[in-house]
């Protein structure tokens, strides 16, 4: 925490709504620390692209308050700010060559033509794009573009960057590269960074912590470990990585551990995590890479009865689609080992999962 | 890469490029074809009348083909010596006015002489009447005839001007499109009282800018205003932009009289509220005010268009990036907007330029005498002075004006900065 009191960006209260019937962001409390790389994670409308504009200042909040280094900065004017930011399609100057859109934040602050040289120059080294400084955006290649966007956005040494899905356009293979990259400039350089993404396996690369949106409200965050092994609702639990859902009723309730009957009849154990209580309805979550396809009941393991429906074969790993209690998209991943019990399509076998791997969550229709 | 010492060929054995030839003739005949019948109208109703007009700025075939004989006897005399020429350019000239005569053709070379000498065309019809009675056998010797027909024909000016149309081409409607004339010691200037075109090509061209110039401010915040509005709002707006289009032109301009006028509505409102006395109403037409205010009007939507096409495809993330780097609203709009606008200031500029040049309804109804354009002189030699000849080299004048200066838009701001949309 900055001087062990305020965090460095604090949203208090935060609503905002742009037709004074719906709010896209429903009361928002968010505290982001100095040198924190934090990701907005959500599908779309989910209220994240909004509350990153509100903290650039080209949208204003409808209620509540921004606080950046301890002052509010709701009445502050985005130039103002002294936020880099790095937009969608980057919006480099396209009348300007590389290094004049580098030199702009530095000339606009009235720094001298020297200092400005050397920034400059010092930006491009730092992602490798020296020799580029004459071309204009137009003749670079997306990821080149993107790479100066980034520079853009960190040649005036801004504490805080914010970047809007700035990988969204790239394909795969550069994408996962730039990842990497963003990365080591943010541990080296210990700026705050926002991000913003619908990608979740960017979000999980890159942040120290991840905020999940949807609905205009966080549903959990927490890191990347937290979030994916211990989802606090079936959203998180749905949207971050592979998911199996059953669903039943709470029958009893003992410390934190639920028995769950399940819709199709079968009873099962669950970590009681966020349910109604006993008599309410809840979603079973369990992992597809913690689950095991057995012949025979295993001991110490919650055992159904399920079908296999289907196998893909994928190198590492298998595939393999279930009907486990109703529920036919139930996905196994068998690790590709020596003893592959034979799996084939038809047979009737077993699945498992320790108790603890089975998160009884909020009801939520599949 | 190596350079190949064998032409590609194709699977049966010809070269490849001679099989691509013949696979794409189909579809360039194909192409051809589609365009043909506008291609066709456009030379027969577009190209050829216009390059029909420009060849008449030069062509004087008139004087050659009325007096044969007269011209070719001319050749002889020395136009410097103040003499009149002898007894035998008189006899020629008895000879071709009596076949002119009889074909009736001396009445237009008259017509056609007066544009340069007044009162050429009077002695020509005049003498065209006595000849008809000369003999041509027994009636010489024809120089002391004529001098009593007229005694105009003893003037060595009209000689002289004889003398200098005889060729089949000239350059004198152009020297007379800049208000030049020829005479038998070169190139001379014309008389002040006689100066008009040189003025008239001046005043187009300063009010066409200023008319650019009006459209400018006036759309620009108007495009900026219509491209930064959702697509429904704007969509509907720029059915008001083209509202003007639905009305004819002529009633448009006719409006702008019924505001202007000195009885009209701007005035009686400014008396009304006691800005202006009743006796001082301002001139607001038959005036270049008049004609700037109305050709703005006019040729607003054709600067509005262009800067709302470019405008609407510039991401108004460029001016939040700005922003985000430090820049103030003015800084951004100037450093980054603006800049990615000029190929819609371009486009706009060079379209509303480009009509206001060679604009003529408007100026001829509200112009008066101070508002008028060239190309109300052109109609006017094309339609009552008959001049064809000066009209098209006026015509041609303007045509390279525009050339020139469309070159020179290319060499300063670049044609590739141009976009309509």
């Amino acid at each position: 925490m900055l001087d062990g009191t305020n965090p460095f960006v604090r949203f208090r209260n935060v609503q905002k709504s742009y037709d004074g019937e719906t709010l896209v962001v429903k009361n928002l409390n968010l505290d982001i620390e100095a040198g924190e790389f934090v990701t907005m994670l959500g599908p779309s409308g989910s209220g994240k692209t909004t509350c990153l504009m509100m903290l650039a200042g080209f949208e204003t909040a409808t209620h509540g308050e921004i606080e950046l280094g301890g002052k509010p900065i709701n009445n502050i004017p985005p130039h103002k700010r002294g936020i880099g930011m790095v937009f969608q399609n980057y919006a480099l100057f396209p009348h300007m060559t590389v290094s004049e859109n580098l030199a702009f934040p530095l000339k606009v602050r009235g720094m001298s033509a020297g200092d400005v040289q050397e920034k400059v120059k010092r930006a491009l080294d730092m992602v490798q794009m020296r020799a580029f400084g004459d071309r204009k955006p137009a003749q670079l290649s997306g990821g080149q573009q993107q790479r100066i966007a980034l520079a853009r956005a960190l040649v005036f040494e801004p504490e805080l960057v914010l970047m809007d899905e700035p990988l969204g356009a790239l394909d795969k293979q550069l994408r996962e590269h730039m990842q990497y990259e963003i990365k080591h400039i943010h541990e080296n350089l210990g700026v705050t960074v926002v991000y913003v993404t619908h990608d979740q396996s960017e979000a999980l690369t890159m942040s120290n912590r991840i905020a999940v949106f949807d609905d205009g409200v966080i549903q959990q965050l927490d890191d990347p470990v937290t979030l994916y092994e211990k989802p606090e609702n079936s959203f998180v639990a749905q949207f971050i990585g592979e998911n199996n859902t059953l669903t039943g009723t709470v029958e009893a309730l003992s410390k934190n551990v639920a028995t769950v009957k399940l819709e199709a009849g079968d009873t099962v154990k669950a970590l009681a995590v966020n349910t109604d209580g006993k008599g309410g309805r809840t979603s079973l979550s369990i992992r597809p890479e913690r689950c095991v396809v057995s012949p025979k009941k295993v001991a110490g393991l919650s055992m159904l009865k399920g079908r296999i429906e289907e196998l893909i074969y994928l190198g590492d790993h298998i595939r393999c689609r279930m009907n486990v209690a109703g529920n036919d998209e139930f996905i196994v991943k068998v690790p590709n080992t020596a003893d592959q019990l034979g799996l084939e399509i038809g047979t009737e076998t077993h699945v498992g999962w320790q108790t603890d791997d089975c998160r009884a969550l909020d009801f939520k229709q599949v | 890469m190596s350079e190949r010492a064998q032409p590609l060929l194709a699977a049966d054995g010809t070269p490849l490029k001679r099989s691509i030839e013949r696979s794409l003739r189909r579809q360039k005949i194909e192409a051809f074809l589609l365009v043909a019948p506008l291609l066709a109208f456009v030379l027969v109703t577009f190209v050829a009348p216009i390059a029909d007009m420009l060849f008449r700025s030069v062509e004087n075939q008139i004087v050659a083909q009325t007096l044969p004989a007269t011209t070719d006897a001319l050749k002889e005399w020395n136009p410097d010596v103040s003499a009149l020429p002898d007894e035998a350019v008189f006899a020629a000239l008895a000879v071709d006015m009596k076949a002119a005569v009889k074909s009736k053709t001396h009445t237009r070379l008259g017509s056609r002489l007066n544009y340069e000498k007044t009162g050429v065309a009077s002695l020509f019809r005049k003498s065209g009447r006595r000849i008809k009675k000369w003999d041509l056998a027994g009636d010489a010797p024809f120089k002391d005839k004529f001098l009593d027909l007229d005694k105009k024909w003893g003037d060595p000016q009209l000689w002289q001007l004889l003398k200098l149309y005889s060729p089949v081409y000239t350059s004198g409607y152009f020297l007379n499109a800049v208000d030049l004339k020829k005479t038998p010691d070169g190139v001379e200037p014309r008389a002040e009282s006689e100066q008009i075109y040189i003025l008239l090509f001046q005043r187009t061209l300063f009010m066409s800018l200023a008319i650019t110039l009006m459209c400018l401010l006036l759309g620009y915040p108007i495009a900026f205003l219509l491209s930064h509005l959702p697509m429904r709002t704007s969509n509907l707006l720029m059915i008001l932009v083209l509202l003007p289009f639905w009305t004819s032109l002529l009633v448009r301009t006719s409006a702008w009289k019924v505001l202007l006028q000195q009885e009209g509505v701007i005035n009686d409102v400014l008396v009304t509220i006691g800005l202006l006395g009743d006796s001082d109403r301002l001139q607001l037409i038959n005036n270049q005010t008049g004609t700037i205010v109305a050709m703005t009007h006019i040729l607003l939507p054709f600067m509005i268009l262009p800067l709302y096409s470019v405008m609407r495809t510039i991401p108004p993330s460029y001016v939040r990036a700005a922003k985000s780097l430090g820049a103030n609203d003015v800084t951004a709009f100037a450093k980054v907007y603006f800049p990615q606008s000029v190929p819609g200031i371009g486009a706009g500029s060079i379209l509303v330029f480009i009509l206001a040049i060679g604009y003529y309804i408007t100026p001829e109804l509200v112009g008066g005498t101070t508002g008028t354009f060239i190309s109300n002189r052109i109609a006017y030699h094309i339609s009552s002075s008959l001049n064809w000849g000066l009209a098209a080299a006026l015509g041609s004048i303007l045509l390279i004006a525009v050339l020139v200066l469309y070159y020179a838009y290319d060499r300063i701001v670049g044609i590739d900065n141009v976009k309509l949309g």
